[in-house]
């Protein structure tokens, strides 16, 4: 009889198919805190194909399937739990079509956001895609399945509102597509046919996305950032209200860190603005920090730093240098924006009391809806106590999310179980009737939403 | 501690007032000038206080040498009047703090090139002009540890720079130089201006690093080929502190063919780059610094300028990229200085 | 354990695995790191390979011939520390040629890095081929020994021995003598530069080279080198300095470039063709000369430059570097670095990539007939080009 081995060697090739320590060592890390854990078999597929004949392979041989994008969830999402095929997706990464009327791109879901954004400015420098702080190469597929936000949040929502359909291989290795795809005409939209809800928020446990179709927003010729500094945390919410009415605002983020020092005790805002004229420029510039936010500059209250060109790929990196330790990891949380000063405070003073210079951020999700905040956390990968601090400063941070009224965004198994013991009675029994539905096996990237 | 020499009696006397006649950004009644600054030296509340820009012009201006621009900035925070936003200032006073090791002192018993806080444009320093120049502040990382904090006369901090100047120099003072050969004319203006008018000893003597780049060239005159460049100085704000070096800049450019072109906004009369006004808190700053900087480079283009001419990296940052929007090269003075002599610079791809 | 005597121990933990590593500056793919590109597998990639590599220097993980291949698949051409954001970055290559070292002194290597080291100990090259073949390439031509000339012409161990790699040797030396450049070559008393043997690890080798390399050239009052191979450039621009090694070092398109200017070489009769150009990782990343090469190809007149959308230092390796012209742990698929480069020259509508480097030289036109292009692109070094617009043979 075959080995598990052989077997997928046969789906892929031997190149793309180990069991050797070195593949399952490197594969068995996420990035941040989450302890290892092993696979017993690392795969990348390059077609669906592919992907449907290996699920179908840990169906018959009872093996756990744990899907990888990018591997950036710094929550442990793709860390194999309880061991089985490690399926790295990246391989399949062809952008397959780009609608410059629908403003929609159909990707694989190995797609990187740098790829993306590249094939954007290079091909259609017309039109750009939500992209979200994290490093370039996280997938865009990744981003989506997980609720991300990019930096066109604040107009149009979480990355996972700007889906038109998927392409994907469920638990029992059938494919399946949703959205306009579905009924064989082109991936230009997403309702009103039944929802692709099945697959958000899911953490991999409920089908591998192979395919989909993202929306594309208009990319002005003119895109910057301008910078605003205030000192009471207390007037970050009004200012992120008034600025979110002026609606001529692409991204708002209000952030306070103490490295460097200067921004110690302080809240900055970065504010993207786009324009297609230096006429358009210069209107929503006096519209925003003239008319709307002039009133805190005279009182002395808040003060203007200038507007740079250019929109820089992220550099999120750096934060793991902090404690020179390459590490770090944070927790996210969807948040009302009213919250913020209270997540900045009860946040500096956790990271303060676990020695670590503290870093929080928020993001504003559609027009003051709600926001991202996340409270990062750096460790010292060769210093086991930094790691220890880090992830107790973890925890008491998921749970002051649901203290302060919030829910934690992308949670790995510590955030699930806080949220399953939550949950209303009658949403937790649909969801593990879907999961039972969709994974008789229960192969699904298990130790997820267990205990469902 | 550390006191202003400011004499009332000067002002008084002075026939011109040039301080605020010469002003370009303070509109005053002629002859108010030395009443104003005496009310100012008295204590008392002064539309000029609550008017000026901090552009440094009027320490230019005073025929009588007697600091209006410094005692503005130590009445402003006597009274409470910052030019700037509070959250702006606790920013910058933040900023300065080095919060890196201190840095490794190597005693150098000889002339030395102090970056300051710019460490980042040490690639700048290279090539025959600073062959055998040992330079000192190369680490972006304890960079603030030779900070000359003038920079906090833009947020009416006198008490800042009183405060920490003395560790600086002390700092300095540990590579045991003869001359220090200031990157930036702020810090020129530091040693050279400041420090004397408050009373701060400095153990070493600064040099202009226009001074040193006109003396090196000379000395390397037969390698100079002439650039052939139109140009434009952006004159930064703290070459006020300095003017009897501010001759170096037509100097330098004589010495390596440039042709400085014939502008309004030019030496005495020349523009800030606006970088702090943006910030300022007076209402219409934000269009004010804009003004400006149009204003200026408006100016730069009627005259035909190619490449517009930094000190100042501050300057460069603010104005670098909409001269280059307009057609017109930034440059750093050194830059020019080595494309002159043949060298590569390394901010510059030459392409002739 | 040998982590505690390994040079870098208190920075290869640094490392986030961010994965900027895998792009080019233009951020088009994630195809930059040849090794990467080649198996998109995560144990090659940048990031990768030092995380196994702590995990090997721990303890925590067991030396094998597939971490070896994983270590010494680097071909050093430095995109990662290109692209890496943290202020380690100029050290990623260093932290692998060190690791090599390491594993070098517990003689656990690959086998065909061993053989590519002994051949150069026995016969001072990595091809295994006898010393007294060195100058066969000089067959038929008008090129000197070195006795006292202005300037060495140092050809190196892939100009000399590899038969498509002579092609340019030859051409280069033609060129020189046409301009009347006052130069000679040190024929089978050529040695291996060592920048290979560096970057492999065993710097006790390294060393030797270096040092009876300087100590020959001195002896012959050599002053000027001048180089046909980047590599060859780096080393002794670079490296031999560390062993008093103080020489003028040009890579040659430098000098040609001079030459040109000065009406010294004759190049009116044109290159009628639209060309591409690769930039070698030596003369690029490491040594930042993008230009002259370029200025070059637009002197001759009906010559046409277009770019690869990477070019410069965005630039894909060929994948040869670090002796893998020779050790080939990359080739074998058409996922290789070299076959990739030369489908992204094809691409341009060049019919003539344009190179400046032999190893180059003889990956892409390996890889040119793997991906049957023949007939529709040329693979031709710089030297060759302008050595055809002077209708010289």
């Amino acid at each position: 009889m075959k080995s598990i081995y052989q077997a997928l060697v046969d789906i892929v090739d031997a190149e793309h198919a180990s069991d050797r320590p070195e593949e399952l060592y490197i594969y068995s890390f996420d990035l941040g805190t989450a302890e290892p854990h092993r696979p017993d078999y690392v795969v990348a597929p390059r077609t669906t194909g592919q992907v449907q004949e290996i699920v179908r392979l840990a169906n018959r041989e009872k093996v756990p399937v744990v899907p990888l994008g990018g591997g950036l969830s710094l929550a442990g999402l793709a860390v194999p739990l309880r061991g089985g095929i490690l399926v790295d997706l990246k391989r399949m990464d062809s952008i397959l079509e780009v609608n410059e009327r629908g403003r929609y791109a159909v990707l694989e879901c190995g797609v990187s956001q740098a790829q993306l954004t590249s094939y954007l400015a290079r091909h259609h420098p017309r039109l750009t895609h939500s992209e979200p702080g994290a490093p370039p190469t996280a997938t865009v597929a990744g981003n989506v399945l997980i609720h991300g936000q990019g930096d066109l949040a604040q107009p149009y929502g979480f990355n996972s509102d700007q889906i038109n359909g998927l392409e994907v291989v469920l638990p029992t290795g059938e494919v399946c597509r949703f959205g306009s795809c579905a009924i064989g005409v082109s991936w230009f939209t997403n309702h009103p046919l039944p929802d692709v809800g099945l697959f958000f928020g899911w953490c991999g446990t409920t089908g591998i996305v192979t395919r989909l179709s993202i929306r594309l927003y208009p990319a002005k010729r003119i895109r910057g950032v301008g910078q605003f500094v205030v000192e009471d945390e207390e007037l970050v919410p009004e200012i992120i209200g008034k600025i979110t009415a002026t609606q001529m605002a692409e991204d708002v983020i209000a952030y306070s860190r103490a490295i460097p020092p200067f921004g110690l005790g302080l809240q900055h805002f970065t504010v993207n603005i786009a324009a297609d004229s230096e006429k358009e420029l210069e209107f929503k510039q006096e519209l925003i920090w003239d008319d709307t936010l002039g009133e805190y500059i005279s009182r002395g209250d808040g003060g203007y730093l200038g507007f740079t060109r250019g929109l820089e790929h992220p550099q999120i990196s750096k934060t793991s240098d902090y404690k020179k330790g390459g590490g770090f990891e944070y927790v996210g949380s969807i948040m009302p924006i009213e919250k913020y000063p209270e997540c900045y405070r009860k946040g500096r003073e956790i990271s303060e009391r676990h020695d670590i210079p503290y870093t929080v951020t928020g993001r504003c999700i559609g027009v003051g809806h709600s926001m991202m905040f996340a409270w990062t956390y750096a460790f010292n990968r060769a210093d086991p106590e930094t790691m220890n601090q880090a992830r107790k400063a973890l925890h008491e941070t998921d749970d002051l999310v649901l203290e302060l009224g919030g829910v934690i965004w992308k949670p790995g198994t510590y955030g699930q179980q806080l949220i399953i013991d939550r949950l209303d009675p009658g949403t937790r029994e649909l969801m593990r009737r879907i999961k039972a539905v969709l994974d008789p096996g229960g192969i699904m990237n298990p130790g997820n939403w267990e205990g469902i | 501690m550390f006191a202003l020499q400011f004499d009332e009696d000067k002002c008084l006397r002075c026939e011109g007032q040039d301080c605020l006649a010469k002003c370009q950004y303070i509109h005053s009644e002629p002859g108010g000038a030395g009443k104003e600054m005496v009310k100012i030296a008295r204590g008392e509340d002064s539309f000029v206080l609550h008017e000026c820009v901090t552009c440094y012009g009027c320490e230019e201006y005073c025929p009588m040498g007697n600091h209006p621009f410094y005692l503005i900035v130590e009445r402003q925070e006597v009274l409470g009047i910052s030019p700037v936003p509070r959250p702006l200032i606790k920013r910058a006073v933040n900023l300065g703090v080095p919060f890196r090791g201190e840095p490794a002192a190597k005693e150098i018993n000889g002339p030395v090139l102090n970056m300051a806080a710019f460490s980042e444009l040490t690639p700048l320093i290279q090539g025959k002009l600073f062959e055998g120049l040992p330079v000192i502040s190369t680490d972006g990382r304890k960079m603030f540890h030779y900070f000359c904090q003038l920079m906090y006369l833009h947020y009416g901090r006198s008490s800042i720079i009183n405060e920490r100047l003395p560790g600086i120099i002390a700092t300095i003072e540990r590579h045991r130089p003869t001359k220090v050969v200031c990157f930036h004319d702020e810090c020129y203006g530091t040693y050279a201006s400041y420090c004397p008018a408050v009373g701060i000893d400095v153990p070493f003597t600064p040099i202009h690093f226009y001074e040193y780049l006109y003396d090196r060239l000379t000395q390397l005159k037969e390698l100079i080929r002439p650039v052939g460049l139109k140009v434009a100085y952006q004159r930064p704000c703290s070459s006020r502190l300095s003017p009897d070096k501010h001759l170096f800049v037509g100097e330098i450019f004589r010495l390596i063919g440039a042709e400085e072109v014939r502008r309004e906004y030019v030496d005495e009369n020349a523009l800030c780059c606006g970088g702090t006004i943006q910030g300022q808190r007076r209402e219409g700053s934000r269009k004010r610094a804009a003004g400006i900087q149009n204003r200026n480079i408006e100016d730069m283009k009627k005259a035909g300028a190619e490449v517009c001419v930094f000190n100042c990296p501050a300057c460069l940052q603010t104005l670098g990229g909409m001269v280059a929007r307009e057609g017109i090269r930034p440059v750093h003075m050194s830059d020019l200085c080595r494309f002159a002599i043949g060298e590569t610079p390394a901010g510059w791809e030459v392409t002739r | 354990m040998p982590m505690d005597t390994y040079e870098f121990n208190d920075v290869i933990h640094r490392c986030f695995r961010c994965g900027y590593c895998k792009f080019p500056t233009n951020w088009m793919d994630v195809n930059n790191c040849p090794p990467y590109a080649r198996f998109r597998m995560e144990p090659y990639s940048c990031g990768g390979r030092l995380w196994l590599t702590r995990a090997w220097l721990n303890e925590a993980l067991d030396w094998s011939e597939h971490l070896a291949e994983i270590l010494y698949s680097c071909t050093t051409c430095r995109n990662c520390e290109v692209k890496c954001p943290l202020s380690f970055n100029a050290d990623i290559v260093n932290m692998v040629v060190a690791a090599r070292s390491e594993m070098i002194e517990q003689g656990k290597v690959p086998r065909a890095v061993k053989k590519f080291l002994e051949n150069i100990d026995l016969h001072g090259n990595p091809y295994g081929s006898g010393r007294s073949k060195r100058n066969a390439w000089m067959e038929g031509t008008e090129t000197q020994g070195y006795n006292g000339q202005e300037h060495l012409y140092y050809v190196g161990c892939t100009g000399s021995y590899d038969t498509r790699a002579q092609k340019s040797a030859r051409a280069l030396g033609m060129l020189l003598g046409k301009a009347g450049v006052s130069f000679g070559v040190l024929g089978n008393e050529e040695n291996c530069d060592g920048n290979e043997v560096h970057k492999l690890g065993e710097t006790g080798l390294f060393e030797m080279l270096a040092q009876g390399n300087i100590e020959h050239f001195n002896s012959l009052g050599a002053k000027k080198i001048i180089t046909l191979s980047p590599h060859a450039y780096n080393a002794m621009k670079n490296l031999y300095p560390r062993y008093s090694g103080d020489f003028q070092v040009f890579h040659y398109t430098r000098l040609l470039l001079e030459l040109i200017k000065e009406g010294r070489l004759d190049v009116s009769g044109g290159f009628d063709a639209q060309v591409t150009y690769h930039d070698p990782c030596f003369l690029g990343r490491w040594n930042e000369e993008y230009e002259t090469p370029r200025r070059i190809l637009t002197a001759l007149p009906s010559l046409r430059l277009v770019e690869m959308d990477k070019n410069r230092d965005a630039a894909l390796c060929c994948g040869g570097g670090a002796g893998n012209f020779e050790i080939d742990l990359l080739g074998g698929s058409n996922s290789s670095p070299a076959r990739r480069r030369v489908r992204q020259a094809a691409e341009t509508g060049a019919t003539v990539l344009a190179v400046a480097c032999p190893k180059c030289l003889v990956m892409l036109e390996d890889a040119l007939k793997a991906e049957e292009l023949e007939g529709k692109l040329a693979i031709k070094d710089i030297a060759e080009i302008l050595a055809e617009a002077g209708g010289i043979q």
